[in-house]
């Protein structure tokens, strides 16, 4: 296990640097000026090369590149050119925010996709499976931007049970105060990987209920629980991968619905770097979001090898 | 002495987008302490007749007519929780596939201890030091370090060893064996043979083997059934069966294999192929491919032809032996 977990360790160090180099690469190669932005329409062209030369837009690419990721190394992703506030403490500000709504919506998502998936496998091409599979197609079609503007139209203004936009004031505490906030983006946003866990599930299960052993566990006297619980272990880890890719899409893919619920994490702050040209922020938040789809894939390896014994030594 | 599965005119048939009548009419009585041989090609039937003894078949696809018989309890009147009261701990299955029958997820130590737990209310506890015990029965090496071992890490005959340890860890009366060395190369084939011929013996079972190698049936049966498209072609003894086959399908299976054969001669073969069994069948099912068929043959089915005591053929020709039949044979056409 040990020397497993060095080696895929050791296999991220170079996937980091490309990562690093691409997301360099896409910002600067995209069109736009970020200093066309800050700089008032009638600014001197001395005006416009003294900040060039002092954010360093002057400079070669590679030498940008290699200050970047020597300072971003040290911990240093520089200041926001729209508010000059550090890019670090910015972008970890808003991951927690996205941390926090992904899980939500990950456990909410992965919990009713496992549930549908093993339950529509479990009795398939009865009406529950029907149900189950409509469900999971509904999930992954239904554009969730739109879901999130009816859940609003529905919950907060017309039943006003819930607000509708924002994190609550102050910093987050597990209260209905800030909980009630999380709960409308959290369900929008489960609904994609619940179809997709329900559906990548029902497909596992009827494989595992076609193997032999599946017979070999009735023939030795067991009820159709534990045939079940054998037939769930068997499909976690499987169902534990596809639900870890589907949380690296969350927490980079969330711009829509931060967007929609104004819910200050990395997809929100990503979409205003866009917008204002922000070249470090955006850099900045590209890159942290990069690492995190890298090292949750470590995990969800990591999980996978502790779960399914055959992983461990291939 | 009473059998203990007695199986009488039993039928299994599958309804899907297609219907297939797997068995049609098979009887079988097995004593206590007997090893039957259910010999047969695939799709003979010999599989789902097995898996018919353990009502292991899809429920919704599959309709079972007749009657199974096993110690002294009616299989196909039971609910299902008797069903799985007596499946492990009076009847127990091995399968052609160790490497597929048991769960990949799950040591070997806790799918034996599981099945003690389920049939004897032990703790998880006892069910290990049972299992380990039936590990070193069936003589895997270094058991204790094998009980936390997981199916992928042993080798083939290792597994079917395990496998054999779970099937006789309740100690059954009867042990249902679907192919088990089928999968397995020829010198563990041997191994596991002999292993299980002392176990049956050592535990006074019956055992059900069912194989489509005439050599593996020599090895281990005392008594054969030769199955041919979902009926019972012949029963007696083993030897019975080899030196004096009545059934014209039963002695071209034997002078189809080497046993018995001269160096240098080629085997003989059976022409053509087994029939379709999407209709249940109204003649001989052997009828289009035996040189020995007659008019009536392909009128109607033919009785199972006592031939002493637990000694059968379904054939028409079945109080002349082969010998005889062939020399009546070649003064026809002479």
């Amino acid at each position: 296990m040990f020397v497993y977990l060095a080696k895929r360790l050791l296999y991220t160090i170079p996937i980091v640097f490309s990562v690093a180099l691409v997301c360099f690469m896409l910002v600067h190669l995209s069109p736009g000026d970020p200093l066309v932005s800050i700089l008032p329409a009638d600014a001197s062209a001395q005006l416009e090369a003294r900040l060039r030369e002092q954010y360093g837009f002057d400079r070669p690419l590679p030498v940008q590149f290699w200050i970047w990721i020597t300072n971003a190394l040290g911990g240093d992703l520089g200041n926001s050119i729209a508010n000059g506030r550090p890019v670090l403490s910015e972008v970890l500000n808003a991951v927690g925010n996205t941390l926090l709504l992904a899980c939500a919506a990950s456990i909410l998502g992965f919990a009713l996709g496992m549930f549908f998936g093993l339950v529509a496998g479990y009795f398939r091409d009865t009406w529950i499976d029907k149900l189950a599979t409509s469900i999971a197609i509904a999930g992954v079609s239904v554009p969730h931007y739109w879901l999130g503007m009816v859940l609003v139209i529905i919950f907060s203004v017309q039943l006003n049970w819930l607000p509708a936009v924002g994190a609550g004031s102050g910093s987050w505490t597990w209260t209905w105060a800030h909980v009630q906030y999380l709960i409308l983006p959290a369900v929008t946003m489960a609904v994609i990987p619940m179809g997709i866990v329900t559906r990548t599930v029902r497909a596992l299960v009827g494989d595992i209920l076609s193997n032999d052993f599946v017979d070999a566990l009735r023939a030795k006297g067991l009820g159709e629980r534990r045939v079940f619980a054998h037939v769930v272990k068997n499909a976690a880890p499987t169902a534990i991968a596809v639900m870890g890719l589907q949380l690296g899409y969350l927490l980079g893919g969330s711009i829509l619905i931060e967007t929609v619920f104004s819910w200050p994490g990395t997809g929100f702050l990503l979409n205003t770097a866009i917008f204002q040209r922000d070249l470090p922020l955006l850099q900045g938040t590209i890159l942290v979001l990069a690492l995190f789809f890298v090292f949750l894939n470590l995990a969800v390896d990591l999980l996978q090898a502790m779960i399914d014994p055959r992983i461990k030594r291939g | 002495m009473k059998p203990i599965v007695s199986v009488r005119d039993l039928t299994v048939s599958f309804h899907g987008e297609r219907a297939v009548h797997a068995v049609n009419g098979v009887s079988l009585d097995v004593m206590p302490g007997e090893v039957l041989g259910l010999l047969g090609e695939s799709g003979s039937g010999k599989s789902v007749t097995l898996r018919a003894l353990m009502r292991l078949l899809p429920k919704k696809r599959t309709r079972i007519g007749g009657s199974i018989e096993v110690a002294g309890q009616d299989v196909l009147a039971m609910r299902d929780d008797q069903l799985s009261n007596m499946r492990g701990k009076v009847v127990s299955m091995i399968f052609q596939e160790p490497a597929l029958a048991l769960d990949p997820v799950y040591t070997i130590g806790e799918q034996i201890a599981e099945s003690v737990v389920r049939h004897e209310g032990k703790s998880m506890k006892e069910g290990k030091e049972r299992a380990l015990e039936m590990l070193e029965r069936v003589r895997i090496p270094s058991a204790k370090r094998r009980l936390d071992a997981y199916p992928h890490e042993m080798s083939g005959g290792m597994r079917q060893r395990a496998m054999i340890a779970l099937a006789l860890a309740c100690k059954p009366k009867i042990l249902l064996a679907d192919e088990p060395t089928t999968a397995l190369d020829a010198t563990v084939q041997i191994q596991i043979l002999l292993l299980l011929r002392e176990l049956q013996a050592e535990m006074d079972m019956s055992v059900i083997f069912v194989t489509h190698d005439l050599g593996v049936a020599v090895e281990i049966c005392d008594r054969v059934a030769v199955m041919y498209a979902g009926e019972v072609a012949e029963t007696g003894t083993l030897a019975q069966l080899v030196r004096d086959p009545r059934h014209p399908y039963a002695q071209g299976l034997l002078s189809s294999t080497v046993l018995g054969a001269t160096r240098g001669e080629k085997l003989t073969t059976i022409p053509g192929a087994p029939p379709s069994l999407s209709t249940p069948p109204q003649a001989c099912s052997f009828e289009p491919r035996c040189r020995f068929a007659v008019a009536s043959c392909a009128a109607k089915r033919p009785p199972a032809v006592a031939l002493g005591e637990r000694r059968a053929a379904r054939c028409i020709h079945a109080e002349r032996t082969a010998d005889e039949k062939i020399a009546t044979l070649e003064a026809e056409t002479a």
